[in-house]
């Protein structure tokens, strides 16, 4: 793992602060707006009544994503995903890409605990969050039971949905939604298995929820 | 995705004026529909301003019936006591919607403001008079199975997708919007959709800048006996092909007030109060909500390939009607 998680940049050094092109943004929009009206003192007043505008990010930033309890610094631009910075940017590839606009679930990770569909989620969107990836389930060599069971039920043929089938199952349990195998089938359905293994995902899904009853 | 600039606002005050002051802005609350817009090149935005540190949170019981801040994830709302017990047909409509991981992310707000499904909208190799003005719609004489029968025009076909717009609707919810001035105002949800007409590209009365702060649902003995019904190509994670939310207070036998509105037939969702002024005063009979459900559809124009959503609109509302009495 290298000691410095920021993605080398081929174009050299990057530049420190505000960027030109973030600065140009700034005076375009908001500040623009605000500062319209030319009169100094009527700008002061103004001043006073308005909360200062908020920064905007434009063109890459540094920006700090808590994952799987470790803070990871990097750099990227408002468009790239929570997907994306982990596969592209944190080689953290347990995570898979399968339609990347929220259809399939195969980019299901939890964000503060909840189930989401990482395509869809921006990463910068969730700098002060807790993120939790397929590759902070186990601890160390012990397997999460949800990963325990997917083994035990032959819960795959290909692999692909995996991950996004064991972070979906982990919530879905959590939430108390795996109490039935209806329930289970109707809330384990944001995740799509291509090869058709569901009858076994369901049975890892099951068994783990069984286990979490008995206590 | 082409590029943008991302703000978190601060304020209400400080979102409006960043949205009043770009047109290419848009607001982020969950993202779901925002992304996947941007990612399919149907919209582009030179600034997404995030919306979520805004004080929009809230399920409560206000003075004259339920009150949801507009950030409130559709989870959240779908699973709440409040709307479980005395708002059924909201709930389900929520849990019959997308998938647990999206309902997680998505905002009620922007589930109001989701854009339509037609598949030559999501197809940018396709003229689409809502995408571009004046382009042409193929789906008049194309692919028009799952589009609209009821308040479509010669520019346009496109459903609308929200299921929980339709159980809105039909309690006849109302919106708190706030401007860039910071005043507010309140509208109907029903006002709030604009046909398609001659600009189907304009789909709401929204006013530059303006944010969906809050939704209100007024109380009712309807609101408490409702159900919501969607039928579907596939069990689970699929658009409505038709839906039906339905709400009824009887006593004694008898109909004393009813709400239906469908989804999945309409441009916009469709409340058809003919079909409810039909039910009031009459015995609460399956032979009942037959007359009554043709009603429905008496005005509809299909099209080649959805000519089914006729008998099954109709069949969609009886059948809803009979899970609440």
């Amino acid at each position: 793992m290298h000691s410095d998680d920021q993605t080398p940049d081929a174009a050299g050094p990057l530049p420190q602060g505000p960027s030109r092109r973030s600065f140009l943004k700034q005076t375009g929009g908001l500040l623009g707006v605000a500062l319209a009206p030319p009169i100094a003192s009527q700008a002061e007043a103004l001043a006073d009544k308005m909360a200062p505008a908020s920064p905007i990010i434009s063109g890459q930033a540094s920006m700090s994503l808590n994952i799987n309890g470790q803070a990871r610094n990097l750099r990227l631009e408002p468009r790239t995903t929570l997907l994306d910075a982990l596969r592209e940017n944190l080689d953290l590839t347990g995570t898979k890409k399968g339609c990347d606009h929220g259809q399939c679930g195969a980019c299901t990770v939890l964000v503060d605990g909840r189930r989401v569909n990482a395509c869809l989620t921006l990463a910068v969107m969730t700098q002060g969050k807790q993120i939790q990836t397929i590759e902070g389930l186990a601890q160390g060599d012990e397997l999460h039971p949800m990963q325990e069971a997917f083994l035990r039920h032959d819960g795959f043929q290909c692999g692909y949905c995996t991950p996004g089938q064991i972070m979906s199952g982990v919530a879905c349990v959590k939430e108390g939604h795996a109490t039935t195998d209806d329930q289970a089938r109707e809330w384990m359905s944001g995740n799509i298995c291509r090869c058709g293994a569901y009858p076994n995902i369901l049975a890892a899904v099951r068994e783990v929820a069984g286990q979490q009853a008995k206590g | 995705m082409n590029n943008f600039a991302y703000t978190q606002a601060a304020s209400t005050k400080e979102a409006t004026a960043a949205k009043a002051a770009d047109k290419q802005a848009a607001f982020i609350g969950g993202g779901t529909a925002l992304i996947d817009l941007m990612k399919s090149n149907i919209e582009q935005h030179s600034l997404l301003i995030d919306i979520n540190k805004l004080s929009m949170l809230g399920i409560e019981n206000a003075a004259t019936g339920l009150r949801i801040g507009a950030l409130e994830r559709m989870s959240d709302v779908g699973e709440h006591p409040l709307v479980v017990q005395n708002y059924p047909v909201i709930s389900q409509s929520l849990l019959a919607s997308a998938s647990p991981q999206l309902r997680n992310m998505a905002s009620m707000g922007g589930n109001l403001l989701q854009r339509t499904r037609c598949g030559y909208f999501r197809d940018t190799a396709f003229p689409c008079n809502k995408r571009q003005p004046g382009s042409g719609c193929p789906a008049l004489v194309g692919d028009n199975r799952t589009l609209a029968i009821l308040g479509g025009s010669a520019s346009c076909i496109a459903t609308h997708a929200s299921d929980l717009a339709v159980a809105l609707v039909a309690l006849e919810a109302r919106l708190t919007l706030e401007s860039p001035k910071g005043t507010t105002r309140t509208v109907p949800l029903a006002d709030f959709y604009k046909l398609p007409g001659a600009t189907p590209n304009i789909e709401n009365h929204l006013q530059p800048g303006e944010l969906i702060t809050a939704i209100t649902v007024p109380a009712a003995a309807h609101a408490r006996k409702s159900h919501y019904l969607k039928v579907r190509d596939r069990a689970s994670y699929a658009y409505a092909l038709v839906s039906a939310a339905v709400g009824l207070d009887v006593q004694g036998g008898t109909i004393r007030s009813a709400r239906v509105a469908l989804g999945g037939v309409g441009t916009v969702p469709w409340r058809v109060l003919a079909v409810e002024k039909y039910l009031v005063g009459k015995p609460a009979t399956e032979e009942n909500f037959r007359a009554a459900a043709a009603l429905a559809v008496r005005d509809a124009k299909p099209y080649e390939h959805n000519k089914f959503k006729l008998e099954l609109a109709q069949r969609t509302i009886v059948r809803a009607l009979l899970e609440v009495v």
